[in-house]
């Protein structure tokens, strides 16, 4: 595995917004800093962290919606500009599944007319019987069938879960190598959750396509990546990245701990912890940030050093971004 | 003074359209106790909303409760029937008796008056005679009591907030009258997991210390196992399970309840053991006959879809709807 | 291949029209659902048939009569003449037509101009979308009456189409505004930033995206441009910009009014023209609404 090209290779992503300030002077926030992450091909990497951690800003830097400030993307060795580069081998191979699958379809267009076009705009040369070929294959592949029940509908004729599967079809329909999936089924309803899950990896594992799920949801991401991978993120950094199932259970990160623990279980004799390792509930804030480790201020383990540089270190099972790891690791002794 | 706080009798809420009538919750009888958390757990669009809002008289138009009633025993030993107050009564019942977080609290807060106006004006609206310094003592109080920063929130708008302390400032909103219940609706949906964690442990510090019963409505069965006393599972608009919490998930008798905490991925266990609910959520104009569930459940049997199964109550209160458990062996086949 | 190429075109075009045909069937069910929409359109198309066909069953008679002027409405005259004893009932019959052309062309030319400026603006932002809203602002800034004034100094228009222009030079620029802005928020939906992941082609996104999303809102501006129109012409004939037609019924109104509202029976004369714009304004007006009501999602209760 090590020494295979990965499918997508991030180098030290920056993206900083600029946020309209005062007259004179416009405000800089640093959303994403330093990721580096790769992606191989048939994995699955889980991107974990609260809401304004920059996690799907980075999705769609993966799907080239957004244009990193600084840094390099690779796919498949080669460098990458921007997904409006036609010569570039990533053309049509990331595709994107949206959180809100109302949204995600043009409310004046059939579900036929929205599959129809992609793969049209895909194959020129294909006559309409061979796109129908194809349309119907998906519909199979995603469960919808008989498909001309669904085909002729408009998105807001369909149920939630239902659209969730056409937003998965339409991603699959260009036979990409990566779907970004940002929180695929927050909204839908807990029953169907599953379904669409197993779905996704199904694809995975008959397809192998590579999957990036970001989610906020620890208990999901461990069901769906189950073999693969976790990154979880904190104000723009990842903070710890590794297997997920090891991850979850020695968890290294003072934050990953955090979060393991604020998950709620279902199982009432569960007893979970009642105060979190933490110092405050307060996010930080992605404005004036300095150099230092941007948990310092909540972190229960903080010291002097936590104003200097962070860099990567390794625990037993994961790549940490903290620079009392040991101090850390040791206090479970 | 009596057990239960709020009894729902026999409680049917319709929402009459042009052509049709939608009956969003059906016959439902549920007591509420003194001092408990109650949780209402249902898919989106199995009444639970609907069902609660009875409570305060303002379930959304057209909405019209159809039969049954809503007696409410308070503290003081009165007894009130929600369907009987005048709209003079209705008004200081709101609130005073009964209040309500929302599941927006972006939208439920005015954005361009203070939290102090808002405080004040609720005050005053509800003919409560205080000096202006009793009034800052009180509302600083109840809001140094969900653990803000009382000085500088009071004088916040809503906008210069996070989503974390606007729901807090939500809660200590609904503290402001010194309610019996509190009515949380979905209270932690929009917010991570950690912000989550500290908002539950603040509600069932609030629970315990002031005596305040509430009614927890939500989908999520994880939030259900970990922080609620009693729990009603609603399906369809009925209500399929109720008891405590320890027994619901220890038996797990009914069909639907079983598939729902077998639905729901946690951080710790097998994840092998998880599997989705097959079919789809009901359509409340187009519900199977017989047992609502009866489509999806992977025990029924050919009573199940002819007849509608009659309430079975146990003795310490808690009840299931259910073929399965009904008329003893000679059905069992 | 080139014959292969030409039937899968024909192929497409079948489709493309049986999609139309579908759609547009579709679309009327859809519209005509509202009974608001149904009696605007039956009484425009009543004042169509009028203009089309009243002047050939009441031809309008120009020459003057003063023996018989002044007359109260009778079974001959229905609703009397005018200080010159011409048919006031037959002049407002042969003024539809021109009211209408009038109306017409301009909703043409507003919503032509107001939409293409108005998606191109929104859509590719910049310095186009800035050049573009300073000329909106200087029309929305300029009033219309002095410049009419003016102009009328100057030049007299003589054909409908020409009235039309001038009338939707005025009104172009604050359905160009909205269209923008619809244009700039649907720009960032996710189904927008979905067929940029997907590569689909500016073209693609611009018309088959983008346009069937703000069309039922074109759909109603080219109804109260139609009206806006009317109120305009007769404003410009009051003016004087505008070559007096003795028919139009602008130029009822005002020659009455130039006669002196002293004599009631000028008044009277007045009141027939005035009716009948009321009643195609109403029209027009319930027709927008109607088609407000069907085509606009945010109206529609989910």
């Amino acid at each position: 595995m090590e020494n295979k090209t990965p499918l997508l290779s991030l180098k030290n992503i920056n993206m900083v917004f600029k946020k309209p300030g005062s007259l004179l002077k416009d405000q800089y926030i640093h959303v994403l800093r330093d990721i580096s992450l790769d992606i191989y091909a048939g994995e699955i990497i889980a991107l974990v962290g609260e809401s304004g951690c920059g996690k799907t800003t980075l999705g769609k830097i993966i799907t080239g919606l957004y244009k990193p400030t600084s840094g390099e993307i690779y796919f498949e060795g080669n460098k990458v500009s921007g997904i409006f580069d036609k010569k570039v081998t990533s053309f049509n191979e990331i595709q994107f599944i949206q959180q809100d699958s109302y949204a995600a379809l043009n409310p004046v267009r059939t579900i036929y007319q929205s599959l129809y076009a992609p793969i049209k705009n895909k194959h020129k040369k294909w006559s309409k019987k061979e796109v129908d070929a194809k349309i119907e294959e998906l519909m199979q592949i995603i469960g919808l069938y008989p498909s001309e029940q669904y085909l002729s509908k408009y998105p807001h004729q369909l149920s939630g879960g239902q659209r969730q599967r056409i937003l998965m079809a339409r991603a699959i329909s260009l036979e990409p190598k990566l779907i970004v999936a940002d929180e695929p089924v927050s909204m839908i309803d807990v029953s169907l959750r599953l379904s669409i899950l197993n779905l996704m990896k199904e694809l995975n594992e008959k397809l192998k396509m590579s999957f990036v799920y970001i989610s906020h949801d620890l208990s999901t991401s461990r069901y769906f990546a189950a073999n693969g991978k976790v990154a979880v993120m904190y104000l723009g950094e990842i903070v710890e990245l590794g297997q997920i199932a090891d991850v979850i259970s020695h968890p290294s990160h003072p934050y990953t701990r955090a979060l393991v623990q604020a998950v709620p279980v279902p199982d009432p004799t569960y007893k979970g912890a009642d105060e979190l390792p933490l110092k405050s509930m307060q996010l930080g804030s992605l404005e004036d940030r300095t150099e230092g480790c941007s948990f310092k201020e909540r972190c229960l383990y903080c010291t002097s050093e936590c104003n200097k540089k962070q860099t990567y270190q390794s625990s037993k099972t994961a790549q940490v971004l903290c620079c009392n790891l040991s101090t850390v690791l040791d206090k479970d002794k | 003074m009596k057990e239960n706080i709020v009894e729902f009798k026999n409680i049917s809420i319709d929402y009459p359209m042009k052509k049709y009538t939608l009956r969003a919750v059906n016959n439902v009888s549920l007591n509420v106790k003194r001092g408990k958390i109650t949780a209402l757990v249902g898919e989106s669009g199995s009444g639970k909303t609907t069902l609660s809002s009875s409570l305060i008289r303002c379930i959304s138009e057209p909405g019209i409760i159809a039969e049954g009633e809503v007696i409410f025993n308070s503290n003081d030993g009165s007894l009130i029937n929600v369907e009987k107050l005048k709209e003079k009564e209705l008004r200081s019942f709101r609130w005073e008796k009964v209040s309500m977080v929302f599941q927006a609290a972006q939208s439920a807060l005015n954005p361009v008056l203070t939290v102090r106006q808002q405080f004040y004006e609720t005050l005053d609206e509800h003919g409560i005679k205080l000096t202006k310094e009793e009034k800052e003592a009180k509302c600083l109080k109840i809001l140094d009591f969900v653990k803000l920063d009382s000085k500088r929130v009071i004088d916040c708008y809503p906008h210069e907030l996070s989503g974390g302390m606007k729901q807090r400032v939500m809660i200590a909103f609904s503290l402001l009258l010194d309610p019996e219940v509190i009515i949380l609706d979905e209270p932690t949906t929009a917010l991570d997991v950690i912000t989550q964690h500290y908002i539950f442990n603040l509600l069932k510090e609030i629970n315990k210390t002031m005596n305040i019963s509430m009614l927890l409505m939500t989908h999520d069965i994880s939030v259900v196992a970990s922080f609620a006393d009693y729990i009603a599972v609603m399906y369809g608009g009925r209500v399929m399970e109720y008891g405590s919490v320890e027994e619901v998930f220890k038996n797990k008798l009914h069909p639907y309840t079983k598939g729902l905490i077998n639905a729901t991925p946690s951080i710790i266990g097998n994840i092998d053991d998880v599997r989705p609910i097959d079919g789809r959520p009901p359509n409340m104009l187009d519900l199977p006959k017989g047992c609502v569930f009866s489509d999806r459940c992977p025990f029924a049997k050919d009573i199940c879809k002819e007849k509608e199964p009659e309430t079975l109550y146990k003795e310490d209160g808690s009840f299931i709807k259910c073929h399965l458990f009904l008329g003893g062996e000679d059905n069992g086949k | 291949m080139n014959k292969e190429k030409f039937s899968d075109f024909l192929s497409t075009l079948k489709i493309f029209f049986k999609n139309l045909g579908h759609n547009l069937l579709n679309f009327l069910k859809k519209i005509f659902s509202s009974k608001k929409t149904i009696i605007g359109f039956v009484l425009i198309m009543v004042f169509v048939f009028i203009g089309i066909f009243g002047p050939l069953i009441f031809p309008y008679d120009q020459n003057t009569d003063v023996a018989n002027k002044y007359l109260l409405p009778s079974t001959e005259h229905f609703f009397g003449t005018d200080w010159l004893g011409r048919d006031v009932f037959r002049q407002v019959i042969a003024g539809t037509s021109s009211v209408l052309e009038i109306a017409f062309f301009t909703a043409i030319f507003t919503v032509t101009i107001g939409t293409i400026l108005g998606i191109i603006s929104g859509y590719v932002g910049g310095v186009v979308d800035k050049i573009i809203m300073s000329i909106t602002n200087i029309f929305l800034s300029i009033p219309s009456f002095p410049v009419y004034l003016l102009l009328a100094a100057l030049i007299t228009l003589e054909s409908s189409v020409s009235l039309a222009l001038i009338i939707s030079l005025w009104s172009w620029a604050g359905l160009c505004r909205s269209i923008r802005v619809q244009v700039m928020s649907i720009k960032e939906r996710d189904y927008i930033q979905i067929c940029k992941v997907m590569h689909m082609s500016t073209f693609h996104i611009i018309f088959r995206e983008i346009m069937p999303n703000v069309f039922s809102y074109i759909a109603v501006n080219f109804v109260v441009a139609m009206r806006n129109a009317i109120m305009a012409s007769v404003g410009i004939m009051l003016v004087g910009l505008a070559a007096y037609d003795p028919t139009n019924w602008g130029a009822i109104i005002n020659a009455a009014r130039m006669k002196g509202l002293v004599n009631y029976k000028n008044i009277l004369i007045m009141i027939y023209p005035l009716v009948f714009i009321i009643i195609f304004q109403i029209s027009t007006l319930l027709l927008s609404n109607g088609l407000d009501e069907t085509l606009n999602p945010r109206l529609k209760v989910k």
